[in-house]
């Protein structure tokens, strides 16, 4: 038996009707095609999937689809606007933040709301922000220099 | 502007658009329609004989399309291939067969026995419980010491005590310069099983088209061509009717360098049904399944003079394997590992015999460093255990035996050639940076104060640009190991370039991109890199071993010279004039002190197609092929620098600083040769602090999840101070050495050291990784207690 519910993703509202046991991971990927967030574990460790539900940082791994009924759903894709990069984006790039790519949508989505809660963050609390994001080809070097541009380039820091 | 002007550029990565917006294309983003699911029945024991396999409640679930066990296709999945093959008469190399389903034991947990085929992926995981298997435990063995032992059980029965091979080298006589050494320091030095982590998990898809036989296997791998090759060999598929594509891969760090039976699981299957199938590893899964890296015991011994000249080094190895032959494992602790020993000083004699054991565990194969970590560790522990011993100063040791500085080949007594190096002038870059003497006296005064600070160095070399073919064909390789591009010049004047390389986060697409744009003189937008696809590209070895600009940039320089050259013959017929007087740069064909006479770059590609005022006999079109293959490996070097800082109430250990100066040789893109030396730092830094995957004595994985398995976070690293010395090597004419694995290599053995500098004063002399916080406080507790124990001692004796 099917459930439904009714989440706003990336600015459009969405009605969905789907197994019960389904992720809110996989209703991004398998039902909407919104293929940016990725799944790297299977034991809420690794943060590759996490999207902001509703402007907080989530494990879109460890949620399911239906608890996100009525809320409002930010992926990578949903970063840009109007064509213009998010400035997270334009300093993941600038400051060489990604090598392979597949833990950089959730990275991103993360250091947004680090940005949000903090706009000029420490080195030490930028590190501290991305415990729950793994990264295996950076070493983080690079990603915290660029959280660190994309508060400059917010204004922030 | 220069035509060189992007070498050494930091150019911003092609790479990085799509995979910022959300749009890369990884293997489980690939979609195909009518997709069915699989999921991999796997052994929950170590080693278990099956007995009978029942599918049927399975097989009656919803959504279930079918389920296959190992007995069911036995025929056509054949036995996975070990790709690298020792001498058999010198090593009695033993080679087991590998059914991609396991059918009457197995081996390992993990080991595949049965696949389900479902219409979805939640009914395919949901019928793997369904599938009972009669297992009957048989007793397993998880170390290597212990599996080569009389009694031990037997992993596989024409593998006698576990002996996958006994492999040695040498230089010199160790035992006669032990004898006459006035200090001979042994110990033990473990190099603990990693798991290599790639934060994407593998995954396959795989088409069959019934109509024309073709196969297509899209696979999260490094090495398409290879895959290709081996998938053909392994199951008689044709192949030339066999395509595998790597789509965007999520990092792989040596661990999607093989055949995997997946792989031909799923090709397999995609064939009997003739339906598309796809397989994607969960973590936990990716634990078990996918292999696994260094878990290595080394003895080794250091001999020499009492005034800091070694003269001997002795290694007896155990390395274990895991249950089975992984495609190169055998090539990791022997080759890679002993041919390395001499590390970046003048010793004299050597000694390395190395046993490769088969163990009830996942197989272990390449590592990022893979063989070259584990030499380095013992060689950088060795110097500085010895110099310890001695009472000296572990940089003056290290200064003592140095190779002199040399810049075309110089041979190493251990019967390889390096191709260039300077390691006193890393070590002084390195020293610029990092006040040594300063830090000595900061260390003295923080110790007064309670707290423990500890410096280690790391003077390392490794062995990459892999590799010379015959060099590493007589060594054991079943594959030839040189690169091969293609250009292609549209009739515009774009060009699309084919690499054999296969990039995972390296960024080829941008470095090839520069080497390109900056040979031909036109804007990098006007050059597409391709890679990862056996169908657009001819046969390539891949991306491993810190090979892809080094060999394989060497092998586009070629076809750019080629296109060049056929380039200038088009230009000069249509100005009129001899070849030998044309003149190409920034994008210009032109004759020396004739300026009305010049031709664009995008003219000659148009006339090359055109093809109406062609030199007579000159073909049309504008596109060449290359092979390279090096004459030599390469040899990068450099000095890392840790600062530990270990808390003697919790025994937690901190990197406090790190200094990293490497020699790559020539360098392309800086910004992307210091990302990867990052990354290589983190997961020495990984390994030395935290990392460790460790199995009951049944075989069972008990960090079989990233909750137990320590992957780093951003709060285990300070920021990485990097810098570099050049050295460039002679191998390539880009004078590029490789630039992937320093930092693994390099990392561990100076956080190590530097843990012992702190707690010298104590009197530890050695400390096996990782150093987790409660081996450490043991280990200062201990050290204390025995300082106790002498004082008070001493106090009864002066009684």
């Amino acid at each position: 038996m099917n459930v439904e519910a009714t989440i706003t993703i990336n600015g459009t509202e969405h009605k969905v009707q789907v197994p019960p046991r389904t992720l809110l991971s996989q209703l991004l990927r398998d039902e909407l095609d919104m293929t940016g967030t990725h799944v790297g574990c299977d034991t809420s460790s690794c943060g590759a999937c996490t999207v902001l539900v509703d402007g907080n940082a989530t494990k879109s791994c460890t949620m399911f689809a239906v608890q996100a009924d009525g809320s409002e759903v930010t992926t990578v894709e949903g970063l840009a606007s109007n064509g213009e990069l998010h400035p997270i984006q334009v300093a993941f790039r600038e400051k060489h933040g990604l090598q392979c790519g597949f833990c950089t949508p959730g990275m991103m989505v993360t250091a947004v709301q680090i940005l949000e809660l903090n706009p000029a963050p420490s080195e030490a609390e930028i590190r501290s922000g991305l415990r729950g994001n793994l990264c295996r080809c950076t070493g983080y070097h690079n990603i915290v220099a660029a959280v660190q541009h994309a508060a400059e380039l917010s204004g922030g820091a | 502007m220069t035509t060189e002007t992007l070498i050494g550029q930091e150019v911003k990565r092609v790479e990085d658009h799509a995979l910022i917006t959300g749009r890369g294309q990884y293997i489980d983003d690939l979609r195909l329609p009518g997709l069915l699911h699989i999921a991999i029945v796997r052994s929950p024991y170590g080693h278990a004989k099956i007995n009978n396999i029942d599918v049927s409640a399975a097989a009656n679930a919803t959504g279930v399309v079918s389920v296959f066990t190992g007995a069911d296709l036995a025929e056509q999945l054949g036995s996975l291939p070990a790709g690298w093959l020792l001498d058999e008469e010198s090593t009695g190399m033993k080679t087991p067969d590998h059914p991609p389903l396991a059918i009457e034991r197995v081996r390992y947990v993990g080991d595949a026995v049965a696949a389900v085929v479902a219409d979805s992926p939640a009914a395919a995981s949901d019928a793997v419980a369904l599938v009972e298997v009669d297992y009957e435990p048989l007793d397993a063995v998880t170390d290597a010491e212990k599996a080569t032992q009389d009694g031990a059980p037997q992993v596989h029965d024409d593998a006698p005590n576990n002996l996958a091979f006994d492999w040695s080298v040498g230089a010199g006589d160790y035992e006669a310069a032990a004898a006459e050494a006035d200090i001979v320091v042994s110990e033990r030095i473990v190099n603990q099983r990693l798991i290599p982590n790639p934060m994407e998990p593998r995954g396959i898809m795989a088409d069959y088209n019934g109509g024309t036989e073709q196969l297509t296997i899209w696979t999260s791998t490094q090495i398409p061509h290879l895959v290709r090759l081996l998938f053909a060999l392994v199951t008689g598929h044709p192949e030339h009717k066999v395509r595998v594509v790597a789509p965007d891969v999520g990092g792989g760090f040596g661990c999607k360098l093989y055949l995997y039976a997946e792989e031909v699981i799923c090709g397999i299957i995609a064939k009997q049904l003739e339906r598309p199938v796809k397989w994607i590893e969960g973590r936990t899964e990716n634990y078990i399944a996918t292999t696994h890296g260094r878990d290595h015991i080394a003895d080794a011994e250091i001999c020499g003079t009492s005034d800091g000249i070694v003269t001997g080094l002795k290694v007896e190895v155990y390395a274990n394997l895991g249950g089975y032959l992984s495609t190169f494992a055998p090539a990791i602790p022997t080759i890679l590992f002993g041919l390395m020993l001499g590390g970046c000083y003048k010793v004299e004699n050597i000694s390395c015999q190395v046993k490769g054991v088969f163990t009830n565990t996942t197989p272990v194969d390449a590592y990022r460093g893979a063989g070259r970590p584990e030499a380095t560790y013992v060689v950088e522990r060795m110097m500085e255990r010895y110099a310890h011993e001695l009472g000296r100063d572990v940089l003056g040791v290290r200064r003592r035996n140095f190779v002199r500085p040399f810049k075309r080949g110089h041979d190493m007594p251990i019967g390889v050639t390096y191709d260039s190096g300077n390691y006193q002038a890393a070590l002084g870059a390195a020293l610029d940076i990092f006040d040594y003497q300063e830090f000595r006296q900061q260390q003295r005064a923080a110790r007064s104060e309670g707290k423990l600070l500890g410096v280690g160095f790391s003077t390392y070399i490794e062995i990459c640009g892999m590799a010379p073919s015959a060099v590493a064909g007589a060594l054991g390789a079943g594959a030839g190991l040189w690169e091969s591009s293609t250009v292609r010049v549209h009739p515009t004047g774009t060009v699309t370039v084919f690499t054999g390389t296969s990039p995972h986060g390296q960024g080829h697409e941008t470095t090839l991109a520069q080497i390109t744009s900056s040979r031909l003189g036109i804007p990098m937008e006007n050059v597409e890199v391709v890679h990862g696809d056996t169908e657009r590209h001819q046969f390539g070895t891949g991306t491993f071993g810190s090979r892809s600009l080094a060999v394989g940039g060497q092998a586009l320089m070629m076809s750019l010279d080629k296109v060049i050259e056929k380039a200038k013959v088009i230009a000069a017929h249509e100005m009129g004039v001899d070849t030998k007087q044309v003149r190409f740069e920034n994008g210009t064909f032109y004759v020396e002190d004739i300026q009305e006479r010049e031709i664009p770059w995008g003219d000659v590609a148009l006339g090359a197609y055109w093809a109406k005022n062609l030199p007579p006999g000159l073909e049309p079109g504008l596109e060449a092929v290359s092979f390279f293959d090096p004459e030599n490996f390469t040899w990068p070097f450099g000095t890392h620098i840790a600062v530990v800082e270990i808390d003697e109430v919790t025994g937690e250990t901190k990197l406090a600083r790190y200094v990293a100066i490497d020699d790559v040789g020539n360098v392309i893109n800086p910004m992307i040769v210091d990302g990867m030396v990052h990354g290589g730092i983190a997961q020495g830094v990984g390994q030395a602090l935290q990392e460790c995957a460790v199995y009951s004595d049944d075989g069972q994985l008990l960090t079989g999840s990233m909750m137990d398995y320590a992957v780093p976070t951003a709060e285990d690293f300070p920021s990485f101070e990097t810098d570099r010395t050049v050295t460039p090597t002679p191998v390539n004419a880009l004078g590029a050495k490789g630039a992937g694995e320093t930092g693994t290599i390099a990392a561990s053995p100076a956080v190590v050291n530097a843990a012992v500098d702190a707690l010298k004063h104590l009197g530890v002399t050695h400390l096996n990784m990782p150093l987790s916080p409660e081996k450490m406080w043991r280990t200062i507790e201990d050290a204390k207690e025995e300082r106790r124990a002498r004082r008070s001692a001493a106090a009864r004796r002066g009684n």
